[in-house]
């Protein structure tokens, strides 16, 4: 974990209520895809924590969407300015278990870590099919950077407006060799009943300090109670623990 | 002593700023971002006699200049404390450390100090009578004189370092209670812990925590922990530890001339992770600005 000044040389809308911020500054603290950075806002008082797009040399691309105080905040910030970041918070996803042919799942604002994953796997060399889910054709994003890495992309949307109508497990390919997943937690409940595979799926969680000092995330498995964001967000499939 | 030293129950701390209960784990994870060494010393995670996962999530709400948590007491238990944490903070903190302790009942506060008392790591034993968190148990000893005094009494007679009873502020009068505690033994009170709180979200109309309630802390809560400081420290003879919002060095020294001996710092660990090594760094400049010669001359300067 680091904390450091970054500034904002980016931020744009991508698509409905969906934003696009890039920030420069110190990344060597970010060691995996999946991992997530927590951010000070003025007069509010917990940082808001937002996964890791994309990294590059000193460039760190968020994507947001503006859902309340906080990212609305975020959506009134000007290139120029700084922000407050931790960086290279959580564990990350572990792409020794990849195989040659994993498949991403997005939904959402889930999308965004599946595209440093979907980056890093392909430049060692794997096969990678990506589904992407979102409500409506108006919030779609980022399928043509998924398939300028070489990627498979299917779209669905829950409306049918754009790509395939219905879930991301709609649209599950025949073979892939592991799955990894971010998105909310009804996706994830049905990727897990839906896919044949181990996978290793991300989850959100209101959280104190992001960095495991206040308990506020935790959450049982079955290899024992974890904070989301220090043992998390990343879990393997076979350890969840289904709340409700 | 040095310009920053204090003496809390007749430990010497190099200053008196301490990371509050529940807000730095068992400290050595802080070990990765800083050295803790600098710090007075540090209040580890209320400690329980059996494991406890605490409350279902969400656990966390913000508020206005702070956060309500409603946690749980989580924590691995008073065994697993002494053989798996206590080693690893001692790898990387050299100093004695506050234990905190919670319970439910009179002889599980007795049971958890006793196995406490025998670690030599533990310089002080700092009792949770006030967590708004849980059922049944914390808060409900610390807003009645008699209960207070009866887990005071107990704790006091299964250890010789100093106690000191953490107080409630969900109370008519804290002064009543520190005083309980005084009479019953306790050798020091440290104050506040949380105030219960609330939110409501309005898209479900439902509570925001799970817990429906939790305790409130941060900035929010400071001047009301300096003014219970303040009435605490003139009603007792013991020393005083004060917090509550407590986030600058600025905010230290006050808590000190409302009558606070040493300080804690909470909520503002959670925002920032070097808030307390932050603190200590700027005290001697803050000090030097408002002629403060040492920390130690000015405890209590307001009474």
């Amino acid at each position: 974990m680091q904390q450091g000044l970054y500034e904002i040389i980016e931020n744009s809308a991508l698509a409905d209520s969906v934003m696009r911020m890039r920030l420069q500054g110190d990344t060597s603290a970010i060691t995996a895809p999946g991992q997530f950075v927590n951010i000070r806002l003025n007069g509010l008082f917990l940082r808001r924590p937002i996964s890791v797009c994309d990294i590059e040399a000193d460039v760190l691309t968020i994507i947001y969407k503006v859902v309340g105080h906080g990212t609305a905040q975020m959506r009134a910030c000007l290139p120029g300015q700084t922000l407050d970041l931790l960086t290279g918070l959580g564990n990350g996803y572990d792409l020794s278990c990849a195989g040659d042919a994993p498949l991403l799942l997005g939904g959402g604002v889930g999308v965004p870590p599946m595209y440093l994953l979907a980056r890093r796997l392909r430049e060692a060399g794997k096969q990678v099919q990506v589904v992407l889910g979102f409500n409506t054709a108006s919030e779609v994003f980022y399928e043509d950077e998924f398939r300028r890495l070489g990627c498979g992309v299917t779209v669905t949307t829950a409306d049918g407006s754009y790509g395939k109508k219905g879930f991301v497990t709609d649209a599950l390919p025949e073979a892939y060799s592991h799955f990894y997943a971010c998105g909310p937690e009804p996706m994830l409940k049905a990727v897990c009943r839906a896919t044949k595979t181990p996978g290793q799926l991300s989850f959100e969680r209101r959280m104190g300090c992001g960095f495991g000092a206040c308990m506020g995330c935790s959450c049982k498995t079955l290899t024992g109670s974890k904070r989301i964001c220090k043992e998390g967000p990343v879990m393997r499939k076979e350890e969840i623990v289904w709340e409700g | 002593m040095g310009r920053l030293s204090v003496n809390l129950c007749g430990i010497e701390l190099d200053n008196p700023v301490i990371p509050a209960s529940g807000t730095f784990g068992y400290g050595y994870e802080f070990a990765e971002y800083y050295d803790i060494n600098v710090l007075g010393t540090i209040s580890f995670k209320g400690t329980t006699r059996v494991a406890r996962f605490g409350n279902a999530a969400p656990r966390i709400a913000e508020a206005p200049s702070g956060l309500l948590n409603a946690v749980g007491l989580q924590n691995p238990g008073v065994d697993k404390v002494i053989s798996d944490e206590l080693p690893r903070l001692q790898k990387v903190f050299h100093k004695p450390v506050m234990a905190n302790v919670s319970g439910f009942s009179v002889e599980e506060y007795a049971e958890v100090c006793r196995k406490l008392d025998a670690q030599e790591q533990v310089g002080w034993l700092e009792v949770n009578i006030s967590c708004p968190n849980v059922h049944g148990g914390g808060m409900s000893f610390g807003t009645d004189p008699a209960q207070a005094a009866a887990v005071t009494k107990a704790v006091k007679a299964v250890t010789k370092k100093p106690v000191i009873m953490k107080l409630s502020p969900n109370v008519t009068d804290i002064t009543a209670i520190a005083k309980a505690c005084e009479d019953a033994g306790a050798d020091a009170v440290s104050l506040i812990n949380t105030l219960l709180s609330m939110r409501i979200d309005l898209k479900t109309r439902k509570p925001v925590l799970a817990n429906t309630t939790g305790g409130l802390s941060g900035p929010a809560v400071f001047p009301l922990a300096v003014r219970m400081v303040y009435q605490v420290a003139k009603a007792v003879s013991i020393p005083v530890v004060g917090l509550g919002g407590v986030s600058s060095a600025e905010n230290v020294i006050e808590m000190m001339l409302a009558g606070a001996t040493a300080v804690e710092v909470g909520a503002a660990n959670l925002v920032d992770p070097c808030a307390c090594r932050d603190i200590i760094a700027k005290l001697p400049a803050v000090m030097d600005n408002y002629h403060i010669n040492t920390l130690q001359d000015i405890i209590g300067g307001t009474i």
